[in-house]
């Protein structure tokens, strides 16, 4: 039953700060922030109590450290499945923490409908830890949609209506029609999944642990493999799919932006990891090259554009892209160690993304624009606002002692043995990342100061927030350790699942000689 | 015994960190005072510490180890937080708090006055508490972090001065230049953890010799992506344009990063790899000539500078130009012999400089300069100390014995291409010192600035300086740096012929310095005449501007990558995916005027269509 209640607290809470509005605005502030330090306590405890470190004997123990099953459609053979492992129970932690990072960062911004703001926050976050534990594929599609709907209305409502003819609502209906899309690709694929399981054993069935065994023909595999890669790439976002997230960032509040950057992307490489490889590992190997491609373009692509940018929140944006560039590669070659480093960039990323989103938020408080180049020489005008910004930078462009060092690193070192032509490439792109980062420095903290007059420095909410942040990037950098033993075992279970020993005799085409 | 090592180990990079992290957190709470107390008693501590380490070592030399705790741990992939001390750690260890700690003591009286201080110890210490993890890592990743460490905060100190964009874009353009070199340190290390399985510097240099033969492929590769790394950071050709604009930052910090830290980390990382370059001799030999062509093209460019710190920024370059030489021959205990020295005097020279800026109300550019000898008498003597030892004045410089022992070496091991190049660099080096010296303290003072000069004064003053000093003479050349069992040891020769190199690289050295002395104090006015028009000017603009470098990568690099961001800054492949709405939109337009309301057109056009259909049908086969 926690599973359950996992899920079901964040909705509740959501309700209850919707209903208690009309009682103040302060209450349903407390409300939201005490449902997400419950889920936060929960996890902690569950990883506390919870035993992820063994790795399990392959095949025949279950790989869950936790399970809840109940019938839901059985004429479809659909379930209530949730499940529980050590990549789950970490991405499930991080949600919970950013959640309540989000609610604390809207405390001042956010003034208007508060309650209904904190109902959609909420459920947002409802429906990822839903995607998290969901191992029935229906019930996973019921909540990766689930998670779109209050994200439009954040992204619609709340908005920031920007530069250019930029509207929230345009931006909001751009974000709903692009995963609308890709989420409909990959309904068609689980269908196309089931209906094979159907031909093959007389029934029917979403169950993961069934559908992974499915008979399938290469074509077949590669096209239904297509479905699920193209519903995730768009929301990672890989390259040519991105389309949405600057505009979707420019324009949500910066609690959107927290929740985009720090975990609705993560949902994605989550998807890629949990069924994309398992369900098709054969055609997954085959489609490598192509997705490692895929991850370079994306690692320049993202960071040329980021250095174009004027718009702060852009120019974060577009790091972001860059960034999960690097988690495509580490997914595709799939390694031990590559794995467990996508892991670990992507809860680096999740902190200095969610830190540098924050950062832009209180700058806009202040000064009411997102245009870097009405900014600059902010360095002595904002108390230790810069001196965090500089730390997140550092971490975003991969500093040493910091986790996205580490998620950076053991991903190439992970790479290397598979495709050394990818590490070499994509290595340029820590200069790129550098260039980028310091632009960012260079344009709002350094130079001649704009004005006079002092702006307000920051409070100790705001303070406390960044602090603390800032400590867990710097304590994952340099202990990463409780968090790579509590994935090791899952990690281990995916790259068994994709370098099958009967399947690497094809070797990949990009492998040195 | 071990204990204690265990303990002071931890604590020579613990301190400055501690005074980082109380400085940082302050929020501004620190005075002036308090701040440069706190960050110059942190070195003093790490200086102490690293003195205890030294007796500690001298009693009984070996290689101590440090496992603090485990960093990373994934399969073979065995990361540590583990230190190794050895004769050369120790020599660097020393380099590094003890020239660090002079540095940082002058910088209080440098920096008094100034806002920010807080800011500026908190990132000096950050500085001394990379650098020393850099040289004390026992694994190339935890190398790495001080590598990366060094690179940030020299980042910060160059662009310390931030509300000039000038110094932020100077900053900007040292972090990226040396991070390309980085990038292919990190390749290094992944092809060296592919190949041998560890990162641990011990382990790599035993297994290198079991899995390569010498010159094979594979390991010329990874010396030569070490090698990239190295002149990133040491500021060789072709990744050497950073280190001249780096003197944006403060003085002491121009010490710091010249003579203790940074410029440095390369000729470490080469002595310390030195079993996989000694694989490489392809490699070995590149690095010789990057030496060469670099202490030549510096020491042309350091004779046609204006400002005092440019001409000491182009004159390191030079002189790690030497040190590279040396390790191209395999002499890489001459290369860190070289390494100390320059430490001592080079930052003697930088602090006698910071005093000169200081005393003449920040003028720095020499042609505003001259004069100075009789009011500024402890900067002068600083220049003079220091200055000989750079020219490697024969006998008295502690330059004179590191540099002649690298020319020997190349002359030993039969690089004989390398020793010319390192001659004629020392005529250079001797001319372009007496240049810097003489229009600095010597002719007629050309502005008030300099007239008005005042001396600096007190123990914070005149302390580093006098003890820097001490040790740039042939006193400082009898340290001898714990370096046997860690290098090869060096090659040997016949003493008839390292006597006759002395006296032929004497000579060099005093040819430079007459030369220099007539010209600059009697022809003056002649080569001014020369420098002014035509070739000579030419010449001039062109040492000047360091051989066009700048300008080259200018106009391959930056520009083009700035083209391309504007270029793309509207998001082209987002743009096109927005084709399709737009698409959407005209075929909705297209159709919503064939709605026009008028039965009559609705009319025509269903027998239009009702008699397309049916041709259509007829008409099909």
């Amino acid at each position: 039953m926690t599973l359950v209640w996992l899920i079901l607290i964040p909705f509740i809470g959501g309700l209850l700060c919707w209903q208690t509005e009309r009682m103040g605005t302060m209450l349903p502030r407390w409300i939201a922030l005490g449902t997400m330090l419950l889920e936060l306590a929960m996890t902690l405890g569950l990883w506390l109590y919870g035993d992820f470190r063994l790795p399990e004997a392959g095949g025949g123990a279950s790989q869950w450290a936790m399970e809840w099953r109940v019938a839901w459609i059985p004429r479809f053979g659909i379930d209530v499945h949730l499940a529980l492992d050590g990549l789950s129970l970490v991405l499930i932690a991080l949600t919970g923490f950013l959640g309540m990072l989000a609610v604390v960062c809207s405390w001042k911004e956010i003034v208007g409908r508060v309650g209904f703001f904190h109902l959609n926050l909420l459920w947002i976050l409802g429906g990822v830890v839903g995607v998290f534990l969901a191992i029935d594929l229906f019930l996973f599609f019921f909540f990766w949609e689930m998670m779109l709907v209050p994200m439009y209305f954040l992204i619609a409502l709340w908005g920031h209506s920007g530069s250019k003819g930029n509207t929230r609502i345009g931006a909001a209906t751009k974000f709903f029609i692009y995963t609308q899309a890709s989420g409909l690709l990959m309904l068609v694929a689980i269908l196309g999944l089931v209906f094979a399981h159907h031909a093959a054993t007389g029934e029917y069935s979403f169950s993961y642990d069934d559908l992974r065994n499915t008979p399938l023909s290469d074509e077949m595999a590669m096209w239904l493999m297509l479905g699920f890669f193209i519903a995730f790439a768009v929301k990672l976002p890989v390259v040519p799919l991105h389309g949405w997230l600057p505009d979707a960032h420019a324009q949500a509040p910066t609690a959107g932006s927290v929740d985009l950057a720090g975990i609705l992307l993560k949902t994605a490489a989550y998807g890629m990891l949990r069924f994309a490889l398992p369900l098709f590992p054969e055609a997954s190997q085959a489609f490598a090259p192509i997705a490692m491609g895929l991850g370079v373009l994306g690692i320049f692509y993202g960071a040329v554009l980021a250095c174009g940018q004027q718009d702060i929140k852009r120019l974060i944006a577009y790091t972001s892209i860059s960034h999960m560039g690097f988690v495509l590669i580490g997914i595709y070659a799939g390694t031990q160690l590559a794995l467990q480093g996508v892991v670990m960039l992507m809860v680096a990323h999740a902190f200095s993304a969610a830190g540098l989103f924050i950062l832009s938020g209180q700058i806009y408080e202040r000064l009411h624009t997102r245009d870097m180049t009405r900014m600059g020489g902010l360095w002595g005008r904002l108390g230790s606002l810069p001196g965090f910004s500089l730390c997140f930078v550092a971490a975003s462009l991969g500093m040493p002692g910091t986790a996205n060092f580490i998620g950076e690193f053991m991903v190439l070192f992970g790479t290397f043995p598979v495709a050394p032509v990818v590490v070499a490439v994509s290595s340029v792109g820590l200069v790129l990342a550098a260039i980028y980062s310091l632009f960012l420095m260079q344009r709002v903290h350094y130079g001649p100061a704009q004005g006079e007059e002092p702006l307000a420095g920051l409070d100790r909410r705001e303070y406390t927030m960044m602090l603390g942040l800032l400590a867990l990037v710097l304590l994952f950098g340099l202990y990463p350790q409780p968090l790579l033993e509590t994935t090791g075992a899952a990690m281990s279970e995916i790259q068994r699942l994709f370098a099958d020993p009967a399947l690497t005799s094809t070797t990949l085409p990009m492998r040195a000689s | 015994m071990e204990l204690s090592m265990s303990l002071l180990l931890p604590l020579t990079f613990l301190l400055p960190l501690a005074g980082t992290l109380i400085l940082a957190l302050s929020r501004g709470r620190l005075g002036e005072r308090a701040s440069a107390t706190v960050g110059v008693t942190s070195l003093a501590l790490a200086a102490l510490a690293t003195l205890l380490i030294a007796l500690r070592f001298i009693a009984e030399p070996r290689t101590y180890g440090v496992t603090l705790w485990q960093w990373i741990s994934v399969g073979d992939f065995q990361p540590s937080i583990g230190l190794a001390l050895d004769g050369l750690s120790l020599t660097m260890l020393g380099i590094i708090t003890g020239v660090g700690f002079l540095i940082h003591l002058f910088a209080a009286w440098y920096m008094q006055g100034e806002e920010g201080i807080t800011r500026f110890y908190a990132y000096m210490n950050l500085f001394v508490f990379s650098m020393v993890l850099l040289v004390l890592g026992d694994n190339l990743l935890l190398l790495f972090l001080g590598w990366e460490g060094v690179g940030l905060c020299s980042y910060l100190l160059i662009g310390y001065y931030y509300q000039h964009s000038a110094n932020g874009w100077a900053a900007f353009k040292a972090f990226i230049v040396t991070r390309v070199g980085d990038v292919f340190l990190a390749i290094g290390m992944f092809l060296l953890f592919f190949e041998l399985g560890t990162l641990d510097i011990a382990e790599i240099l035993r297994r290198a010799p079991e899995v390569w033969a010498k010159g094979d492929p594979t390991v010329e590769l990874a010396a030569l992506l070490m090698l990239g790394g190295a002149v990133g950071k040491s500021a060789q050709l072709p990744l050497h344009t950073w280190l001249a604009d780096a003197m944006a930052g403060p003085t002491p910090v121009s010490a710091l990063i010249h003579a203790a830290t940074m410029v440095t980390a390369g000729v470490y990382l080469i002595a310390r790899m030195n079993g996989v370059f000694l694989l490489a001799p392809d490699v070995l030999q590149l690095t010789g000539v990057i030496g060469a062509l670099t202490l030549l093209m510096a020491g042309f460019a350091a004779l046609a500078q204006t400002d005092i710190k440019r001409v000491l920024a182009y004159s390191t370059m030079s002189q790690i130009g030497y040190m590279f030489l040396a390790l191209g021959a395999g002499a890489f205990d001459a290369a860190v012999f070289h390494l100390m020295t320059h430490a001592f005097f080079k930052a003697l020279l930088f602090l006698s400089a910071g005093a000169v800026i200081i005393s003449c109300h920040h003028e720095q550019d020499m042609r505003r300069l001259g004069g100075l000898w009789r009011r500024l008498p402890l900067a002068y003597a600083g220049f003079i100390v220091g200055g000989s030892a750079l020219a490697a004045l024969p006998l008295v410089s502690a330059g004179f014995y590191s540099k002649d022992e690298i020319l020997w070496q190349e002359l030993v091991t039969d690089h004989g291409g390398l020793l010319l190049a390192g001659m004629i660099g020392a005529f250079l080096t001797s001319l372009y010192t007496v240049r810097l010296i003489i229009l600095t303290f010597h002719g007629e003072t050309k502005s008030d600035n300099a007239r008005n000069a005042q001396a600096g004064r007190g123990l914070v003053h005149g302390l580093p300086l006098v003890v820097l000093a001490l040790l740039s003479t042939f006193l400082g050349a009898w340290i001898e740096p714990p370096l046997e069992g860690v290098l090869p040891a060096p090659a040997e020769g016949e003493e008839l012929w390292h006597l006759i190199l002395e006296i032929v690289a004497a000579a060099v050295a005093i040819a430079g310095i007459v030369l220099g002395a007539w010209l600059y104090l009697r022809r003056h006015d002649w080569l001014a005449k020369r420098t002014a028009s035509g070739w000579g000017a030419r010449l001039w603009a062109f040492w000047n501007q360091a051989w066009g470098f700048d300008a080259l990568y200018d106009r391959l690099l930056v520009r083009p990558y700035r083209r391309l961001t504007r270029l793309m800054r509207g998001d082209v492949i987002d743009g096109l995916c927005g084709l399709t709405a737009k698409l959407a939109w005209l075929l909705h337009q297209g159709l919503s005027r064939t709605q026009t309301g008028k039965l009559r057109f609705y009319a025509t056009s269903m027998v239009a269509g009702a008699t397309l259909l049916l041709l259509v049908l007829a008409l099909a086969p």
